[in-house]
């Protein structure tokens, strides 16, 4: 039987890891991404997402660096997100050692790039990345770094995305991002209903029993946190333990 | 030297990365004179079936292959992609002709219930259903997949299946016939045990 997931998420702006609350990006953490992979790795996190957050693509050069260097120590799955805009920036990050590329504000903008990363690099090499934030009540998809609303329902669009060819959806939720409240599950199972492939959960992390939650009530095939994996040693290890005595089958 | 070949996609450097840190040397070839002088050759996976074969056919490397494969007898390890290229055909977007290495149609997996979400992506267990020495020595055989796609042997071939995974449906996960080996899951990204396939591939040479 195929096992549940605990991804860790890499922010970086800049070519730093940084901390995001809100998707305001302040607090650099002071390690070097590649030796922050190893560790994950072998602390054994299933998979590792590495997000350029970065306001505009200046130091891009520095991201390309982080992602050949940790891709090195990295021996399970590697997803690049942040400035994807298409066919020839994926195969660029593929060459560098990504595994999956994160796709999201172009994908809104232009669903048709869904479609072609999935006729060039097949549908498991593209996830979706979902921003959603609560607007006069309703959940709606946000683009550039939750900066932008779009009026798209999350719900829609997930399937719209479903059926341009995306592998995975990475649902991030802005409210939850660095709010310590756990993932907000009313709008994750909502998504896992709406769609047939794969979603991760993101945004809200901060005690174990938030990531059982995700899968057990949020019906999640994986969970996802950040700034939770920097606070302790071990910390992958230390939640799959977790997951894995609330009866999560687990690797 | 083993031969990664690069057919336009695939995750080249994931596996470059694997084999150079189980002390292999490897070169990424895309020419018919360098595949002829590897001593083993490897198809990494992820991309389209159709596109990728397309420019396997573009860059005349099918004809190669054949004769280093079935002439000279090299070690070829196929890795999901280089695993569904094996068949004689692949239904994926339209009907596209394969190797034909082994009878068997790469098709969509096709779960018996909906609670089984596809692509088939994560890490699985393998149940190994014959010796076969990729799998020496593991003593937990979970790897991470990721496809949506898979092959099924004809029932004539069923014999060189040698690994399969469940996701709703009974998924080819390993297969060998002689010296072509083909794995759906990803060895370059399942931590211990995969670079444990890997090394007992290199054992092979």
């Amino acid at each position: 039987m195929l096992k549940k997931r605990l991804i860790v998420v890499l922010i970086l702006r800049d070519g730093k890891v940084i901390q995001s609350v809100r998707f305001k990006h302040t607090n650099v953490i002071h390690w070097n991404p590649s030796i922050a992979v190893e560790f994950f790795d072998k602390w054994a996190a299933d998979e590792i997402v590495v997000l350029d957050v970065s306001r505009n693509k200046n130091n891009r050069k520095l991201f390309y660096e982080v992602v050949s260097n940790l891709s090195k120590k990295c021996f399970v799955p590697l997803t690049v997100g942040g400035w994807i805009d298409g066919v020839e920036e994926t195969r660029k990050v593929l060459r560098l050692g990504a595994d999956k590329i994160a796709i999201n504000t172009k994908a809104v903008i232009n669903p048709e790039i869904i479609s072609q990363l999935a006729e060039v690099f097949g549908s498991q090499c593209v996830v979706v990345s979902v921003d959603v934030k609560k607007h006069d009540g309703e959940y709606e998809v946000y683009i550039n770094r939750g900066s932008e609303p779009t009026g798209l329902s999350p719900f829609n669009w997930a399937k719209k995305a479903q059926k341009s060819g995306a592998g995975e959806i990475f649902l991030n939720c802005i409210d939850r991002d660095g709010a310590r409240e756990g993932f907000d599950l009313d709008l994750l199972r909502k998504v896992v209903e709406s769609v047939e492939i794969p979603v991760i959960a993101m945004g809200g992390v901060f005690t174990w029993q938030h990531l059982v939650d995700g899968i057990i009530k949020g019906k999640a095939d994986a969970v996802a946190a950040a700034n939770i994996f920097h606070y302790t040693e071990h910390s992958a290890k230390k939640a799959k333990e977790f997951m894995k005595q609330a009866g999560i089958d687990m690797r | 030297m083993i031969a990664l070949v690069d057919y336009g996609a695939g995750n080249l450097k994931s596996v470059l990365n694997a084999f150079e840190t189980i002390g292999v040397k490897t070169k990424v070839v895309d020419k018919s004179s360098e595949i002829e002088r590897a001593s083993a050759i490897v198809l990494p996976g992820v991309g389209a079936f159709g596109d990728s074969m397309k420019t396997l056919k573009r860059l005349k490397l099918i004809e190669a292959l054949d004769e280093q494969i079935f002439v000279k007898k090299k070690p070829y390890l196929g890795i999901c992609l280089g695993l569904q290229f094996l068949a004689t055909k692949s239904l994926e977007q339209g009907e596209h002709q394969g190797f034909g290495w082994v009878e068997g149609i790469t098709r969509k997996i096709q779960p018996e219930s909906r609670e089984f979400r596809i692509p088939h992506i994560g890490w699985n267990e393998v149940t190994v259903l014959r010796e076969s020495p990729l799998f020496d020595g593991i003593e937990s055989p979970v790897f991470y997949f990721v496809h949506s796609y898979h092959l099924e042997l004809a029932d004539s071939d069923k014999k060189y299946l040698v690994g399969t995974s469940w996701h709703g449906e009974t998924i080819t996960a390993a297969v060998q016939k002689d010296n072509i080996f083909g794995v759906q899951f990803h060895p370059e990204k399942s931590q211990g045990a995969g670079l444990a396939v890997l090394r007992n591939f290199i054992k092979l040479i």
